[in-house]
Order: C-alpha cells, then sequence, then structure tokens
C-alpha cells in the first residue's frame, strides 16, 4: 500500500526542500553598501525539515488519510434535505435580508470608530463588486482592470471639488456617469474581443488610467495625490467641528449635542450602506429584466444568442456600462470617506481582488458576493498579525474554495417563474 | 418570399457554395437535401447572416438581405435552429423563451426599474406567449428546470418553441429529426405541418431523414458538391436519376 507511494512521496518532501530552502533560508543583508548572503539559522532549518517530512509522509500515507476524511460527514450536503417550496423560501430570504440591512442601520451606533471605519470599507468593495458581478459573473465578460472605473470616479469627484468646488452629493452622479460613460467608450471597441483577449485589453485600460493619473501632475497633483477632498453634507450641514463652507450650518449645533468626531464616521457609513442597498436593489430588478437575461444568453451561447435577434454590441456594452456606473458610484465615496487619494490606491491589485470577491462568492450570485466581500475586507484586518502571509493566505483560500466549491460560497439560483397554463 | 439567387459562398481556395438558387413561397416548406458535405448548412448560414456571401443574391420579402448582420435579419422574421441543439443551458426553460422575445419586450431600463405599466403589461404578453408554446410542445411542467437538463428530445421541441415565440414568418431548421427516436421524429412532423397550417410559417428544412423529407415537403432542392443538382416536388426528386445516383442511392 504504501510502498508503491514512497517513490511519489519522497519526490514531493524533495521538491518542497528545494522550494521552500532559498526562499525562507536564505537572508540578504545589507553591510554598508554591500550585501551579504547569510544562511538561515538553525531553527529555520528545522522548520524546514519538518515541513519536508509533514509532505513526505502525507503523500506516503495518502490514500489512508484522504480515505478517512471522506468518512467524516460532509457539513454542507444537502443531498438528503428535502427542498424547500420556492415561494416560501423566497419569503424567508427576503426577511432575513430585511433584518440584515436594519441591523447594520443601527449597529455602528454601538461599535467603536475604527470598526464602523472597515465597516464603510466593506460596503464600498461590496459596491464594487457587485457592479463588477455584472459584468464578470452575469455577462461573462473577464474584465481585468475594473479598478480603472473605480479611478475615474474618485477621481472626478477630488477634480470637481478642488477646481469648481462641487458637495457630494453633486458629484455622485457626476461620478457614476462619467464612469459609466469611460466603460461605454472603452467598451466600443474592445467587446468584440473574446475572453483572454479582452482581460488583457482591459488590464492594459486599467493601468493606461493609473499611469495617466500618476504623470498628469498638472491635473491630478501625480503621486502625491490630492487631498482635502470634502466630506458629505447633510442637507447643508456639516460634521466637523468648524464650518469650512459658507451658508452650511454644522451638524453639532443644529441638534445641540455635543461634538463628537464620530458623528462624521457614522454618517459616512449610512450614505455607504444606503448606496450598496441601492446598487444591490437595482442590479436584482436588473437581473429579472430583459436586459439581464440577455447577457446571460449572450454568456451561455453567442451565436444562439444573436440567431434569436440579440445584438451582441448593444448588449456586451450594457454590461459594461452599468458595471462601470456603479464603480464610479464607489470611487465617490472612496474619495469622500479618505479625503485624500492618489494613484497609489487604484493599482492592478485592487482589481485583482474585487475579481477574487466575484469568484470566492459564485458568479452571479449576489449574497455569495456579499459574504465574500465581508470576508476579503475583514479578515486581514483581524489577522494583523499574519500580515506578511496575508498574500499567501489568500491564495491558500482561493485553491481551496476551487476545490470544494468550484462555484463560490453560494452559487447563483434562478428565479422561479409562474406560468399559468393556457385553456 | 425568399428568393436566394446565385448564391455562392468561397472559402479562401474552396467553392463551398455554387450558383445555389431557391426559392420559398409563402404558406410553403421547402427542404434542401444533399449528400453530407455538400453545403447546405454553408446556405444556411449565408442566409441567416453568420456568413457574408461572396457572391449572389437573397431577398426576403423583396428586401436584400445579403451581408446583414445576423440579429437583424433575425428581427426581420427570419428565425433558424442548429445542427446541434444550442439552448441556453443554465437558464432554465422559460427563461430560453423570454430571452427569444427580447424584441417583444419593453427594454427601457429605466421602465423596467420602475415597473411601468406598459412593461408590465409586455412581460405578462410574453409570459402567456411562452406558456402557449410550452404548451403546444408539451414542455409546460418543465417550464422551471434548467434547459441543459431536458433530455434530447426535449431540447430540440424547446429549441423549435424558442424560435416561434420570435413570432417568424420564415423558420429555418436545420436537421431537427437528427438524434431523435422514430415516435419522436413522428411528432416533429406533426409539429412542422402543424406550424405551416396554423401559423402560417414558412419552413425552410435540412433533412436527412428521407421519409420525413418525402412526406411533408411541397418542393425539394437537392444539392451536392456546393452545386445545385435538382429541385421539383417529392415525386419528381423520387425519380431524378442524377439524385438517386448523388444521394439516395439505388433501390
Amino acid at each position: 500500500m504504501a510502498a508503491k507511494n514512497f517513490g511519489h512521496a519522497f519526490f514531493c518532501a524533495f521538491i518542497t526542500l528545494i522550494i521552500s530552502y532559498p526562499i525562507i533560508g536564505f537572508n540578504l543583508e545589507a553591510q554598508g553598501i554591500d550585501v551579504t548572503l547569510t544562511g538561515a539559522d538553525t531553527t529555520t532549518i528545522v522548520l524546514v525539515l519538518l515541513a519536508a517530512l509533514v509532505v513526505f509522509l502525507f503523500q506516503l500515507f495518502r490514500d489512508q488519510i484522504m480515505g478517512a476524511l471522506k468518512r467524516v460527514p460532509m457539513p454542507s450536503s444537502d443531498a438528503n434535505k428535502e427542498p424547500m417550496a420556492e415561494n416560501k423560501r423566497a419569503k424567508i430570504e427576503s426577511w432575513i435580508l430585511t433584518g440584515i440591512v436594519v441591523f447594520a442601520l443601527f449597529w455602528p451606533f454601538f461599535v467603536s470608530r475604527g470598526s464602523v471605519d472597515l465597516a464603510t470599507l466593506v460596503l464600498i468593495y461590496i459596491m464594487l463588486a457587485l457592479g463588477l458581478n455584472v459584468v464578470v459573473g452575469l455577462a461573462g465578460l473577464l474584465d481585468l482592470g475594473y479598478v480603472a472605473f473605480y479611478a475615474v470616479g474618485a477621481y472626478t469627484f477630488a477634480l470637481l471639488s478642488q477646481y469648481l468646488g462641487i458637495s457630494f452629493w453633486l458629484a455622485l452622479p457626476i461620478g457614476a456617469l462619467l464612469a459609466a460613460l469611460f466603460g461605454l467608450v472603452l467598451g466600443f471597441p474592445v467587446l468584440r474581443l473574446r475572453g483572454d483577449y479582452l482581460a488583457i485589453v482591459t488590464l492594459g485600460f486599467g493601468e493606461i488610467i493609473r499611469i495617466l493619473l500618476n504623470n498628469w501632475t498638472t491635473l491630478t497633483g501625480g503621486p502625491n495625490g490630492i487631498g482635502g477632498i470634502p466630506d458629505p453634507t447633510l442637507f447643508g450641514m456639516e460634521f466637523g467641528r468648524r464650518i469650512k463652507e459658507e451658508g452650511n450650518t454644522s451638524f453639532h449645533e443644529t441638534f445641540g449635542i455635543a461634538y463628537s468626531g464620530e458623528h462624521k464616521v457614522i454618517f459616512l457609513y449610512l450614505i455607504s450602506l444606503v448606496l450598496a442597498v441601492f446598487t444591490a436593489l437595482v442590479i436584482r430588478r436588473f437581473m429579472r429584466m430583459p436586459v439581464g437575461r440577455a447577457w446571460e444568453a449572450l454568456r451561455e451561447d453567442e451565436i444562439a444568442s444573436r440567431s434569436l435577434g440579440l445584438s451582441r454590441t448593444a448588449v456586451k456594452l450594457s454590461a459594461f456600462t452599468i458595471g462601470a456606473f456603479f464603480a464610479g458610484f464607489a470611487g465617490t465615496v472612496f474619495a469622500s470617506k479618505q479625503g485624500f487619494i492618489s494613484p497609489e490606491s487604484f493599482v492592478f491589485l485592487e482589481s485583482a481582488i474585487i475579481l477574487a470577491i466575484v469568484v470566492l462568492g459564485g458568479m452571479g450570485s449576489q449574497i455569495g458576493v456579499v459574504l465574500a466581500a465581508i470576508a476579503v475586507t475583514i479578515l486581514p484586518e483581524l489577522a494583523r498579525e499574519f500580515s506578511e502571509y496575508r498574500m499567501l493566505i489568500f491564495g491558500a483560500a482561493m485553491v481551496l474554495m476551487m476545490v470544494w466549491r468550484p462555484q463560490g460560497l453560494m452559487p447563483m439560483r434562478r428565479i422561479h417563474i409562474e406560468l399559468e397554463k393556457q385553456e | 418570399m425568399l428568393e436566394v439567387e446565385n448564391l455562392s459562398m468561397r472559402f479562401g481556395g474552396l467553392l463551398a457554395v455554387d450558383q445555389v438558387s431557391l426559392d420559398v413561397q409563402e404558406h410553403e416548406i421547402v427542404s434542401i437535401i444533399g449528400p453530407n458535405g455538400a453545403g447546405k448548412t454553408t446556405v444556411f448560414n449565408c442566409m441567416s447572416g453568420f456568413y457574408k456571401p461572396t457572391g449572389g443574391k437573397i431577398r426576403f420579402e423583396g428586401k436584400e438581405v445579403q451581408g446583414k448582420p445576423d440579429f437583424k435579419i433575425s428581427r426581420m422574421g427570419m428565425v433558424r435552429t442548429f445542427q446541434h441543439v444550442r439552448l441556453f443551458g443554465q437558464m432554465t426553460v422559460v427563461e430560453n423563451l423570454l430571452v427569444a422575445q427580447h424584441r417583444h419586450l419593453n427594454t427601457n431600463l429605466i421602465s423596467g426599474l420602475l415597473k411601468t405599466p406598459d412593461y408590465r403589461e409586455r412581460e405578462q404578453k410574453s409570459l402567456d406567449r411562452a406558456a402557449y408554446w410550452l404548451d403546444r410542445v408539451g414542455l409546460l411542467s418543465m417550464a422551471n428546470r434548467e434547459a441543459g437538463n431536458l433530455a434530447y428530445g426535449q431540447q430540440r421541441r424547446l429549441e423549435i418553441a424558442r424560435c416561434m415565440v420570435t413570432e417568424p414568418k420564415l423558420l429555418m431548421l436545420d436537421e431537427p429529426a437528427a438524434g431523435l427516436n422514430p415516435a419522436e421524429t413522428k411528432e416533429l412532423n406533426q409539429l412542422i405541418v402543424s406550424l405551416k397550417e396554423d401559423y402560417n410559417v414558412s419552413v425552410v428544412l435540412i433533412e436527412h431523414d428521407m421519409s420525413l423529407v418525402m412526406d411533408i415537403s411541397d418542393r425539394i432542392n437537392v444539392i451536392n458538391q456546393g452545386r445545385p443538382l435538382a429541385s421539383g416536388t417529392p415525386d419528381e426528386i423520387r425519380q431524378n436519376d442524377d439524385v438517386i445516383k448523388a444521394y439516395l442511392g439505388e433501390a
């Protein structure tokens, strides 16, 4: 039994050794202007050897281990569960969702400022992921430069407020529409491309926007970014200690309460919450509308869709534009939350993370995407001690997900439609 | 209503279709038969706009359509099925039919978001039409199943239903009986005849099942190696020596 795996196990252990030793074992140390290579201390070497041993033993007894694992009952097996009636399930689902939103409305008043700040970031990622979900999950267009539209939204607000003094509420639709316009203009030439080619072009577009922001120093300030972006106001009430703009009143004075920095954080959180719920609801409607069905049809079979009279360009453009629109939304909120933006915030890694959220959550599934956005944003914060290994853990999680739940946390479920029999 | 005149299609050095002509009158079933590789599907692809023909003219209801984009041709009322079933496998059966009615729906985003009366009314109408056709092809009980999980014969019927909800004037069927058992072929036979009789749709049919072709066709065009070989009524074709030699075989 074990003997036949011996060669394979030995090989795997050897590979572990030759990969991990140079990476972990050697250190480059700077001494003055010279760099010297030093070996690792004993503990590291012991650890590397131990890791190799673990790999060796696992591969040697792999059949037995995997066999034992199979006997452990899977927690998520719903094979023997009675499927719930369709309308009953939908009702329960909508109750739970309403409950969560109500809870989210009151939650910030009882927790620390840091948590609320983090939650705002989560909500921004939810908006982004829901938007990208339209493009990737529903329409099946792999977009690796999604962050570009996010940047357009953020910079629109930053520039408008800097040069024209436009407020958050006016900048919100302008930023979103401008991002949508970018989506439309970019979409026209590239949407005839398919799959991998489209991914590369969108990747390039994302970089172009970032490099443009970096180098157009006269307008965007280049790598220095833009600061002093105003906070949103509530019907002309500002949340700062002192009023910055004439004609505005301040929130704490109007209501006669003591000034607290938390007000602003909570207000931003609530705005993001409302916008995220708005995004989710609008996209949910889209999914049930002709345009949503057209996105999916085109993803499933382009030739059949065309033979039924769907215009490929129009359908793809609509998905691209709507996705970009919500990215612009999220960008405006982000700029307002940070108060300062620079091209640093819009690197390719952001696109990759948003895409990872969509894939982890389950392509096309809104609840799955929301859950994944929460997980991907919060986990790194909780595990700050491991921050060096963040990307490693992230990668491992992706691999495990693909093995166990290739369709994502919550695979998309089809909406059932009641039909009445014709007389 | 459809006239194809000296249609030619050249792929590099290969002349796949050479000077093929055919015409379809209203209320008529016209078949295209011929050996494998004769260019039948290529003719279909040219007619439905998937290929841009290198020569010849295609007129549909008096308008020239050769070289028009496929989705525009389909919107004019010329809809086709495929040799290999092409359904939207992950969507439900009824969704497949709703996608096809894109043209009849209110696709305005704003009115969809606000659920305007016009939007609801059209949505309901297309649901009714979908239900009607599902009932017609015997798939009503399957309406909420994923289309990819249907049996092969059911998928074939769904594909025809999906064409019919677009309310076409001319239906192009590419080997609709391929892979069906004799009983299913018989049902198909009745369905196609009823499409013509009850819904006033003209049909162009590519098929290898000779009993089906001979039974329902009003006229038959035979193509061999891209060139037209013969055309006429089923009886004329059955007696044509060239056709027997090239395709039907001597009994």
